[in-house]
């Protein structure tokens, strides 16, 4: 399976100090390592859906809803509205439960791309993680951060949680211990044939996160995927599921900011967030999957539906993300602002660099009363990339009062790439307020001088002007992920000119 | 008002006329920047505007530039610091030692250049004191010096603020973003006292500053005035110079410095213009 190598780089430095500081338990290796090698043949039909829900130990309504979606599935077509270009995808060519051909790993870091190396070190990665990050044979399958990758830290966070009645555990595990929760609030935001893609990520998922705050509760950290533990599974079509019950509020991380290898090509995820009445949910990822080699062979396909659903009153949801890998991405993180004063936020950083394509935005689909929507899109492409942005802002008839401020900001790095964008707008009330601002420009010759007059490397004044041009976003972002996203944008632009 | 005398008069009232170089060849090793016969063209070549153009600085002084609008003046700084679209057809510019122009833009700063732009640019999104400490401690790393840490930097942006009456929130505020044209030059100069360089070039600094904060900016740069550091300032108004007393006084015109003088030469210029000179 994919990800039997799972990292996760980026954790809330405060949130690990003061773990620590409840308990300063030494490391030992307590996961499983033994990866159960069992798997399924390549190609999708009923029988596979079954064997993967058989496997998980689901249950009978869960198996019922795969094989509904795997049904509907045949019947779809793949879209291709996109503004992006790949070869057709052979969905029988794949494997939908633990792939046994890995490909043979390098022996040693020696035979790793020494530009791959370069990166990590810049990224103050240690050489055991740059070992499984680059899939090196005879490293382990399962890795954490060095300064956190004590199991009994771990278990403390999940007791501090637990103490506040806050749920965070896998997909998987949420199935069979909270399968009301589960049942209940699935499919309720992304709606199982919702798109090609989302219909395949029901039939297949592997596992996610699930996360449940209850009401009133603060979560008292951020939570992080990279604290799950037994992530190894989520693999290439990842669930997750977030419910913010009344009055609560979470911060959620998602994402690594190392370049990682997958053998998988393809991702599907669904991302579903359930916010009720004056709950608040903040979702951050920093995505950087492999981008391909410098002709764009061998990147990822990220085909991602992040949905969330500010169904109570005055309930808020905020998609932070900055966007570096993959090969292909087609993502577009939305809210439907259903409660009454709900608001939806779209932050959003994508960088394309070399032959990468992104056609990412968001949907902001006002139904209740004085929602409030607000879009901030920042899109770099650089090299031989092509980028779009693509959102579109609604409102219906019930909700009057609705507003929407969108800002979409391109910048072109270079004159090999491009940049464009779509905005679709629908208003079905005379009271409604959409402002919409766009703007694309070149990077500045003329700043880059005045910044290398002043003592910086080239790379070092585009990766300045890059993060001045992003500042609004980068500012969103929790603290930690800040500084590791800035970092990000100064690597994913490296080569770009000059 | 005394009237100037004609180019070929220049010399007999003890004006230099550009071809001073050999009257310094004795101390050369004291030249700070030296530039030899130097042709530069503009626009692929369509448009030549320096052309055996000689100058040289030796350090520990201040030399003006003056000159007619369009005399190449800005190019020259251009020239010195590495902007592209600036090429050198002929002749040489000596720094420190140094072949100046091989070297690269940020180079030429490590190597303790800096230029006072006359049109600043603003850099959105990056807070003043971001860039800067970026920039000092890309300097500092690539001499192979310690870098400062950020209370450090802060102690010292904030004195240098205080000294040039800078505003702590001005230091907050992206770069030159919104910033009036006084506000943008006087923040150059506080670029210049935090880099402190070894060689600087104004580029008409004092366009735009209102009287108090040009003698704010004068003390400044004259607290920097140091027998190892070398200025050239170019400006359009003996005012500046009433503050900051220049070693020289060069005319650019034609391409190259057409005739230069004493610090008094300026008053001179002020009343009578260049007409003289525009080639
Ligand atoms: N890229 C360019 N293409 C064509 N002409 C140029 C270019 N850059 C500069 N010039 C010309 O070169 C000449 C010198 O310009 P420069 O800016 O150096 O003058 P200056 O002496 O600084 O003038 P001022 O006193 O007005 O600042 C001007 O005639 C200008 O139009
Ligand atoms: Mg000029």
């Amino acid at each position: 399976m994919n990800a039997d190598v799972k990292i996760k780089d980026s954790i809330d430095r405060g949130t690990v100090d003061s773990v620590r500081a409840l308990e300063a338990d030494r490391y030992k290796y307590g996961f499983d390592s033994d990866i159960d090698q069992e798997f399924a043949p390549k190609g999708l039909n009923a029988d596979i859906v079954r064997f993967i829900s058989e496997k998980k130990n689901e249950p009978e309504w869960l198996l019922g809803l795969r094989l509904q979606a795997y049904e509907r599935w045949l019947e779809m077509e793949e879209p291709t509205w996109a503004n992006t270009d790949y070869p057709e995808i052979d969905f029988q060519d794949m494997y939908y439960y633990a792939s046994p051909v890995k490909k043979e790993g390098p022996k040693s870091l020696d035979e790793v791309d020494p530009d791959i190396l370069a990166v990590y070190n810049r990224l103050g990665i240690s050489l055991k993680e740059q070992e499984v990050l680059a899939g090196v044979q005879g490293a382990p399958k399962v890795a954490v951060d060095a300064v956190f990758d004590s199991v009994s830290v771990v278990t403390t966070f999940k007791k501090e949680l637990a103490k506040q009645g806050v749920i965070f555990c896998s997909f998987s595990e949420a199935v069979q211990d909270h399968p009301d929760l589960v049942r209940r609030y699935m499919g309720s935001v992304v709606p199982m044939s919702d798109n090609y893609y989302a219909t395949l990520n029901n039939a297949v998922f592997s596992d996610g996160s699930f996360v449940y705050i209850p009401p009133g509760v603060r979560c008292p950290m951020e939570l992080s995927t990279y604290f799950r533990m037994n992530a190894q599974g989520t693999g290439q079509f990842e669930r997750t599921l977030i419910i913010a019950d009344k009055d609560s509020y979470v911060s959620y991380l998602e994402g690594c900011t190392a370049p990682m290898r997958d053998e998988n090509q393809l991702h599907a995820a669904i991302v579903e967030i359930v916010a009720l009445e004056g709950a608040e949910v903040k979702y951050s990822t920093v995505q950087n999957w492999w981008p391909g080699d410098s002709e764009g062979k061998g990147g990822v396909y990220n085909f991602v539906t992040k949905r969330a659903d500010c169904r109570g009153a005055n309930s808020k949801v905020s998609w932070t993300q900055v966007e570096t890998g993959s090969a292909v991405t087609w993502k577009y993180p939305s809210c439907i602002l259903r409660g009454d004063n709900s608001q939806g936020e779209f932050y959003s950083i994508a960088i394309t660099n070399g032959c990468q394509q992104a056609d990412t935005g968001t949907k902001m689909i006002h139904l209740g009363e004085n929602t409030r929507s607000r879009i901030i899109s920042k899109g770099i492409s650089a090299g031989r990339s092509n980028q779009t942005y693509r959102g579109l802002v609604s409102s219906h008839k019930k909700a009057r009062g609705a507003r929407n401020f969108t800002q979409c900001d391109s910048l072109l790095i270079g004159d090999q790439c491009g940049a464009h964008t779509v905005p679709y707008v629908e208003s079905n009330t005379a009271s409604t307020q959409f402002e919409h601002e766009a703007t694309t420009s070149r990077l500045s010759d003329d700043r880059l001088f005045y910044c290398r007059q002043r003592g910086l490397s080239e790379e070092d004044a585009v990766a300045l002007l890059v993060n001045g041009f992003c500042r609004e976003v980068l500012q969103e972002l929790p603290m930690e992920f800040a500084v590791e996203a800035q970092n990000l944008v100064a690597i994913s632009l490296e080569g770009s000119v000059g | 008002m005394q009237a100037f005398p004609k180019l070929s008069e220049a010399w007999e009232f003890g004006i230099n006329l550009g071809k001073h170089d050999e009257t310094l060849q004795s101390k050369d090793e004291a030249l700070m920047l030296k530039i030899n016969n130097l042709s530069v063209v503009v626009n692929n070549g369509e448009a030549t505007i320096l052309s055996g153009f000689n100058l040289d600085v030796p350090a520990g002084e201040v030399h003006a530039i003056m000159g007619p609008n369009g005399a190449g003046k800005s190019t020259l700084s251009y020239v010195l610091t590495g902007r592209d679209g600036y090429d050198v057809t002929e002749g040489s510019v000596t720094y420190r030692d140094e072949n100046l122009l091989d070297m690269e833009p940020e180079e030429r700063a490590v190597a303790g250049l800096f230029l006072s732009f006359q049109y600043p640019l603003e850099i959105p999104g990056v807070p003043t004191l971001t860039f800067l400490r970026t920039a000092l401690n890309a300097q500092l790393r690539a001499r192979g010096q310690e870098e400062l840490s950020a209370p450090d930097f802060m102690k010292r942006a904030r004195s240098v603020a205080k000294e040039l009456r800078i505003k702590p929130d001005m230091l907050k505020r992206p770069l030159n973003v919104g910033f009036s044209g006084g506000e943008k030059k006087r923040m150059e100069i506080f670029q210049m006292l935090l880099l402190e360089p070894a060689f600087i070039v104004m580029d008409e600094t004092d366009s735009g500053l209102d009287i108090d904060a040009l003698r704010v900016v004068a003390d400044g740069v004259n607290a920097l005035r140091s027998p190892e550091r070398g200025m050239l300032i170019i400006t359009h108004y003996q005012r500046l110079l009433d503050y900051i007393v220049p070693n020289k006084v060069h005319v650019l015109a034609g391409g190259k410095i057409a005739v230069s003088g004493d610090a008094d030469f300026a008053r001179t210029l002020e009343a009578d213009g260049y007409d003289t000179y525009a080639a």
